[in-house]
């Protein structure tokens, strides 16, 4: 030991995790027979799936699931901002109605609330549009004004907004109050506070389980094949009750199932990402950025160093 | 111009049971500083916001630059103001506080031009304008474009005071707003604040730094238990004080 040089780099052995190994080789062989069986297994009839993959009933299927999920979430998140700032309220009045609204739509199956708009009509033959107690202006036909689809969107979409309604309320009391304090001093009414300083701070917390959220609908949507409306799910169900090809519609559903949650997810990750500006941590890489830096973690913070600094005449 | 910028008579506020204030009677002149000073609970903070009306008080009246806080009275009754009152009102007193409450989802200038936008209806280029005045004033002109969270505390709160300054306002409200910063950013705080007084800015401040009671105080009131003990010159108060108990605060405060 001289102790003249200070010590270089470290480059020390690493530990050996047999562990890992053995976890990996097993998981690789369970991979290769799944794979193998699902290949040659010639009841799969990946050819069916393949067939009925681009036919025209089931996009006609998937569209109607996917207009379905964007509408009712739509009514979803809407109705769950409003019923959450009704829930705050000060006044006992209103903060009740919302809870005992939340109450009944969450207590009762989705599927029941989708069946009793389906027979609204049964219940109220006309819609009358007016002054209550006071005359009606407008006369509607409930039968025809409540299709099928309007059926399975309300009853989706009014359920929904009771479970973002929690989701939207959970967001709000998570920021800080001295936030509220800060824009009141400023001479901000409760409107603008709400709207330009705590909701989109709520953001944050609000988007993760909406992103579940929309990901359950999109499957939920299935049910309204009850009240036969031709979604994805109910689009194949009629072609197998015809040709028997169960497990291969079913496959063929599936694979579109999972392709739409991808395309969600990866908009989740890039609203996430929008939101959480100005957080404490470095802003996430894009998508790209962390496939081409290797799930790198050093990767962001060369990044966001490498950014010069601007300079004040630069600002917007 | 009225005589006080702020004149409190009575003022007296209660969270459920627990009596916070119990009749305090002040009077702030113009262009001046009052320092107020006291162990924490004994409700500084409180009365601080009471003034701006985040906080509604039980009894007493309140006025700011001859104004009513918070009511409206005609003949004897007293009637409650709307929000679109109470907004134009608070518009005129600035407040910081001790978190500085930055909004963290937008850059320091954007913090400084929102309420300009918002509160005041100023357009985009006449508010960017004076935030980037009054951020260079503070010293940042190189942070502008810095979310808060890349931002020291000390440059966060010389923020949130250029946030505050940047809606003209006629008193500013200063809640401890350098006992969250490390000892050695105190100072660039302390120092735009020392300059704000200079300029004749009228100054409500609670404060644990009797150091800048003592060199920018006009006035030190001291607080204990929703009273105020004693008040006057801020030599008269921290070197020779009457009460027993301002001088065993004192001498708590000063020995460390």
């Amino acid at each position: 030991m001289t102790g003249t040089e200070p010590p270089g780099e470290i480059q020390a052995v690493p530990v050996r995790h047999p562990g890992r190994w053995v976890a990996a080789a097993l998981i690789a062989v369970l991979v290769a027979a799944l794979a193998r069986s699902v290949a040659t297994n010639p009841r799969f009839e990946w050819g069916v799936v393949g067939h009925y993959l681009f036919s025209s009933r089931i996009l006609d299927g998937l569209v109607v699931t996917l207009e379905l999920t964007v509408l009712s979430m739509a009514i979803g998140i809407a109705l769950g901002i409003v019923l959450a700032l009704m829930r705050l309220s000060r006044s006992a009045l209103v903060s009740g109605a919302s809870w005992v609204y939340i109450w009944l739509l969450r207590g009762t199956p989705v599927l029941v609330q989708i069946l009793f708009w389906y027979f609204f009509a049964a219940l109220y033959p006309t819609v009358d549009l007016g002054i209550p107690f006071g005359p009606s202006f407008v006369h509607l036909d409930a039968n025809s004004l409540i299709t099928p689809f309007v059926a399975g969107m309300l009853a989706l979409g009014l359920n929904e907004g009771a479970y973002m309604s929690e989701i939207v309320r959970a967001g709000i009391i998570s920021v800080d109050e001295g936030q509220t304090d800060a824009a009141q001093a400023l001479g901000m009414t409760r409107l603008q506070t709400m709207r330009r300083i705590v909701l989109p701070q709520a953001m944050r917390v609000v988007i993760p389980p909406t992103g579940n959220e929309t990901i359950s609908m999109l499957k939920t949507t299935s049910l309204v094949a009850f009240i036969g409306l031709a979604d994805l799910l109910y689009a194949v169900q009629l072609i197998y009750a015809v040709n028997y090809k169960t497990i291969s519609l079913l496959i063929t559903a599936s694979l579109w199932y999972l392709a739409v949650t991808s395309v969600l997810s990866i908009g989740q990750y890039y609203l996430e990402r929008y939101f959480g500006r100005g957080s404490a941590r470095e802003t996430a890489p894009t998508l790209i950025q962390r496939i081409r830096g290797g799930f790198w973690p050093r990767h962001a913070e060369v990044e966001s160093a490498s950014q010069p600094p601007r300079l004040p005449e630069d600002h917007r | 111009m009225s005589e006080y910028m702020v004149k409190a008579e009575g003022v007296h506020k209660r969270f459920g049971r627990l009596e916070v204030l119990k009749g305090i009677s002040l009077e702030v002149a113009p262009a001046s500083v009052m320092c107020l000073i006291g162990p924490s609970g004994s409700g500084k903070s409180t009365f601080l916001r009471c003034i701006n009306h985040l906080e509604k008080i039980d009894r007493g009246r309140l006025w700011v630059d001859g104004e009513l806080v918070g009511y409206r009275q005609a003949n004897d009754t007293l009637y409650e103001q709307r929000e679109s009152e109470i907004v134009r009102s608070r518009a005129k007193i600035g407040m910081v506080f001790q978190r500085f409450n930055l909004f963290p989802h937008m850059t320091a200038i954007d913090n400084v031009c929102l309420s300009q936008r918002m509160v005041l209806r100023r357009k985009s280029d006449d508010a960017e304008g004076r935030a980037q005045a009054l951020l260079t004033r503070v010293g940042l002109a190189d942070k502008m474009d810095e979310y808060p969270a890349r931002l020291s505390g000390g440059q966060q709160q010389r923020v949130a005071i250029a946030r505050a300054l940047a809606m003209d306002p006629k008193v500013m409200l200063f809640d401890e707003v350098t006992s969250a910063l490390d000892p050695e950013l105190v100072k660039e705080v302390l120092d735009v604040m020392r300059e704000l007084a200079d300029e004749g800015m009228t100054m409500i401040v609670v404060t644990h730094e009797m150091g800048f009671a003592r060199e920018v105080g006009d006035k030190v009131v001291f607080m204990d238990g929703g009273v105020i003990v004693e008040e006057g010159r801020p030599a008269q108060v921290l070197d020779s004080p009457g009460e027993e108990r301002t001088k065993r605060f004192l001498g708590l405060v000063l020995e460390h």
